[in-house]
């Protein structure tokens, strides 16, 4: 039953892969989508069966065969579902789905050919994503794990003759890969530890021993992960791709750098929580980097013109806030966070992508304005999800972000909490001038003329009387991701306020840590509640500054701007670390490579045996040739000589 | 004692004629002075107790081959070799393979002797050991050879088969049939 | 009685004849009488070593190496006549297309 989650996407896959070139869109199309909803009918069914499950003992295992026997490894390709990993199916499946329908109309000016690429390139990585969620051990979850990079790369540089996006595709891949290598390392380093690289195993074996007070090698083989999850996760040092990963589809950055894949680093550190609570070393660099991202890329987010570009910030951002939940020792908030942000950033994206397409192409904010009359359903969807992603209460992010920020704060990383209750004043703030930007006011033309967006810019005047708005694929999902923005945080309402967190007790047996039951429960709450309301302060702060800057007075932004003018330009150059990754890695690389490696290595010393040796040929033939004088004479004073000499040779002894 | 002086008698001729034989600048000089050698080894086999071979001798090399290289010599008009810078020079000091080759063959000489000097065994006079009487017996060399040696024989008539036409297909003129 | 190695060293010494004939004469027939004289050099060992051993075999030997040499002078020359009518010269370094 659990193989085939990942399996109808990969038939999916197949088929468009062969067949696609010929199959009429509505064919592909809904070929995939229903491949993707036959994943998340399955899915809602072994979810149902794990809640029929007593709360213990709650797993189905699943092995497909036995992938590698060895006397040192015996490695089935097994899946496994617990109620962490339900989670993550019921979010992949489900938003995958409704991006899979969304596609439908967004792709729908491309060639038939490559409406099928696409859609067999989503499936692939749908499939992968659920190998990944669904594997029981880490070379399993690897496969995933290399699956979706190897598909981000294809779906990024999916408009591949666009220098740009195909440059951004190559960037992602290797960015990842580099996360990859240390989460190779990572692996190996446990299993010479633990001898097993089965996840039930590990947190067994892990458990046996204590936590680590310096850096043993458990710290070093889950920083080694974690580098891995930086890379697949963007956060830093290897965030970098993210942002030009914008250069693909807009649905695509909705599931795949939003949704999903860039969830798979917060993922695998909750599936390996007992493994990690081992190393407090690196749960504590965790938190720390967590943090950083999470307010660099607010603050570089802030003053981004491309609607993609702030969105992509704010994914950075947001997972930031996530690994910051998860390096505290608050896995539930963590993955608890992952699935609200699943539904208002797709919701987000998903918005901008109708945004882009009523605007044929359009993605400067600059250029954008007062689209709130002729864009209602996509200005309504938008605005939810921006106050959910802000944490004003009542809608999901406000549940999430505060169980962070309360977990942070209760304990004792108080600086912690402060850089993230900064990342969320800045959130709500970009989020907020994002909103207002793009649908208030009048439609502006404020970009500079020289910036280069292929899809035509300038088209200003005769557009403004045709907007058509989200064609109804589009708006379903909009809708319903919009309604999940609100709804969906209240399974993890918090006991402080009545509820009863059931995503809290769900996920509590998945981690395997037996923490001992909140005491105090009272002490709890009313610190609970107090940095509740400071969190709804900052976010109507937040808000409120943004609507003062941007609805009512736009100089002052470009005042702002003026002022701080060299703050403003590193910002805009989110902080030259490409440049600064350019110079200090990418330059030296390539001068090796090509003066060292190429130059001296590959062409002197490697040609230059293998042409020596013709030479060397060459050379002793034309001296050897001589011997050929075509007289007969010689040969045979040569045979004579020969005699002779054996002759010789005989008296002699 | 006599039978030393005919040896070094015939020896004498032997070795002389031989020398002339690749002394000479016109080849026909040098089939005739080979005939003078076969003759006088004839006389040396004759003196081995080895009158079947001696005649063989006679009528197969002096008489048959000797012949076929007289009437080669006449059908090609052999030139006669360059002269002058030829006969002037010695052996040793021509060039090339020429140069090699003399002082080789005279290496061979020395190398041999001394082999043979060394070798004891060899000093013993040749007839010491048996009588002529079974080593010249023509009866017995023909059983010997038809007998033991059948296969050899049969072979060697095929061989001189494939000479002969190889001969005649060798030397035709292009275009005849 | 005659010592065997009288015969031998004769037989020596007109071998190295016919060998120093080889090399040192460019007259392709010249060259083949030297072979000759080889191979009778060779048919004089044989004989004398039958004598001394008592056996017939020598002579048997010898009368092989007649034939063959009967052969191999038949063959030869017919080449020499080829050769003769292809370059008109009998000069053994007027053959040289297979050198280099």
């Amino acid at each position: 039953m659990l193989a085939l989650i990942p399996l109808f996407p990969l038939i999916g896959f197949v088929v468009n892969a062969t067949l696609g070139r010929r199959l009429p869109k509505s064919v592909s199309g809904g070929l995939a989508s229903l491949a993707m909803l036959a994943s998340f009918a399955v899915s809602v069914t072994v979810w149902w069966q794990l809640v029929g499950m007593p709360a213990e003992d709650r797993s189905i295992d699943q092995v497909v065969y036995t992938w590698l026997a060895s006397d040192d490894l015996t490695l089935p390709l097994a899946f496994r579902l617990d109620p962490l990993s339900a989670v993550m199916i019921l979010v992949v499946t489900g938003i995958g789905s409704l991006i899979h329908i969304y596609s439908t109309a967004y792709m729908h000016d491309e060639v038939d050919s490559e409406f099928a690429r696409y859609f067999s390139y989503l499936n692939l990585f749908a499939a992968f994503m659920l190998v990944l969620v669904l594997g029981s051990s880490f070379p399993v979850m690897f496969v995933g794990w290399e699956g979706v990079g190897l598909c981000s790369y294809l779906l990024i540089g999916f408009w591949f003759k666009k220098q740009s996006a195909s440059d951004a595709g190559k960037k992602a891949f290797v960015v990842n890969r580099i996360g990859d290598y240390a989460f190779i390392l990572g692996m190996l380093a446990l299993f010479a530890r633990f001898g097993t690289l089965d996840f039930q195993g590990v947190a067994q074996a892990v458990g046996q021993v204590e936590p680590e007070t310096s850096f043993g090698i458990v710290s070093i083989a889950t920083l080694l992960l974690f580098i891995g999850a930086t890379g697949k996760s963007a956060q830093i040092p290897l965030y970098t791709w993210l942002p030009d990963a914008m250069e693909g589809p807009t649905p695509v950055s909705a599931l795949i750098h939003a949704a999903t894949m860039v969830t798979a680093g917060v993922y695998m550190i909750g599936r390996n929580a007992v493994l990690f609570s081992h190393a407090p070393e690196t749960m504590l660099i965790v938190a720390v980097i967590g943090a950083i991202t999470a307010l660099m890329a607010a603050t570089i987010g802030l003053v981004q013109n491309d609607i993609k570009r702030v969105l992509a910030y704010s994914t950075v951002s947001q997972l930031g806030l996530m690994f910051l939940a998860m390096g505290v020792g608050a896995f539930g908030a963590g993955i608890f966070h992952l699935y609200t942000h699943a539904f208002f950033k797709a919701c987000l994206f998903l918005g901008s992508g109708a945004v882009i397409h009523a605007l044929h192409g359009e993605q400067d904010i600059r250029n954008m304005g007062g689209l709130r009359k002729q864009l209602p359903i996509t200005f309504s969807t938008f605005a939810i999800a921006t106050i959910a992603i802000a944490g004003v209460p009542g809608l999901a992010g406000f549940f999430s972000k505060d169980e962070i920020l309360f977990e942070t704060f209760a304990e004792g990383h108080t600086i912690l909490w402060f850089v993230a209750a900064l990342t969320s004043l800045l959130t709500a703030t970009y989020m907020s001038r994002l909103v207002y930007l793009t649908f208030f006011g009048q439609r502006r033309n404020d970009a500079p003329a020289a910036h280069g967006h292929d899809h035509g810019h300038g088209h200003g005047a005769h557009d403004h009387g045709h907007l058509h708005d989200a064609p109804p694929a589009m708006a379903l999902a909009l809708i319903v991701l919009a309604i999940g923005s609100i709804a969906a945080g209240y399974i993890g309402l918090p006991h402080a306020l009545g509820g009863h967190n059931v995503l809290h007790a769900w996920l509590e047996p998945a981690f395997g840590l037996h923490e001992a039951v909140a005491e105090g429960e009272a002490d709890h709450a009313s610190l609970e509640l107090s940095l509740m309301g400071v969190s709804t302060l900052i976010a109507f702060a937040g808000i409120a500054i943004a609507t003062f800057i941007w609805l009512w007075r736009r100089e002052l932004a470009a005042s702002l701007a003026q002022t701080f003018a060299p703050l403003y330009r590193l910002l805009l150059n989110k902080y030259y670390v490409d440049e600064l990754y350019d110079a200090t890695i990418v330059q030296p690389i390539k001068v090796v490579s090509q003066q060292g490696l190429w130059r001296g290595f590959d062409v002197r010393i490697i040609d230059g045996a293998v042409n020596g040796t013709g030479a060397l040929v060459s050379g002793g033939s034309a001296v050897l040739r001589r011997l050929q004088t075509g007289s007969v004479r010689t040969y045979a004073g040569s045979l004579f000589m020969g005699v002779v000499v054996v002759l010789g040779y005989y008296l002699w002894r | 004692m006599p039978e030393i002086v005919t040896f070094y008698l015939l020896a004498g001729i032997l070795v002389v004629s031989s020398a002339l034989v690749i002394g000479q600048r016109n080849p026909m000089y040098s089939v005739l002075f080979l005939i003078v050698a076969f003759a006088a080894l004839a006389g040396l086999y004759i003196q081995l107790d080895a009158p079947f071979v001696a005649v063989a001798q006679i009528i197969i090399y002096a008489g048959a081959i000797m012949v076929l290289f007289l009437f080669v010599v006449m059908l090609l008009n052999a030139p006669q070799e360059d002269a002058a810078e030829w006969d002037r020079t010695h052996p040793l000091r021509r060039p090339g393979i020429a140069r090699v080759g003399a002082v080789l063959a005279g290496v061979l000489i020395l190398q041999l002797a001394y082999a043979l000097v060394r070798a004891n065994e060899l000093q013993a006079p040749v007839g010491s050991q048996t009588g002529p009487a079974i080593v010249s017996n023509v009866r017995e060399l023909g059983k010997v050879l038809f007998d033991r040696h059948a296969f050899a024989f049969e072979a060697t008539s095929i061989l001189i088969l494939v000479a002969m036409v190889g001969a005649v297909v060798l030397a035709r003129r292009e275009g005849e049939s | 009685m005659i010592p065997l190695h009288h015969y031998l060293i004769v037989s020596a010494v007109l071998f190295a004849i016919g060998t120093a004939g080889v090399f040192l004469r460019r007259n392709l027939i010249t060259i083949l009488l030297s072979v000759e004289i080889m191979l009778n050099a060779v048919n004089l060992t044989f004989v004398a070593f039958g004598r001394y051993r008592g056996d017939v075999d020598g002579q048997i030997i010898t009368f092989f190496v007649m034939t063959v040499a009967a052969a191999e002078a038949a063959v030869g020359l017919a080449l020499i006549i080829a050769l003769f009518r292809h370059r008109e010269s009998l000069n053994p370094d007027a053959f040289t297309s297979l050198k280099w």
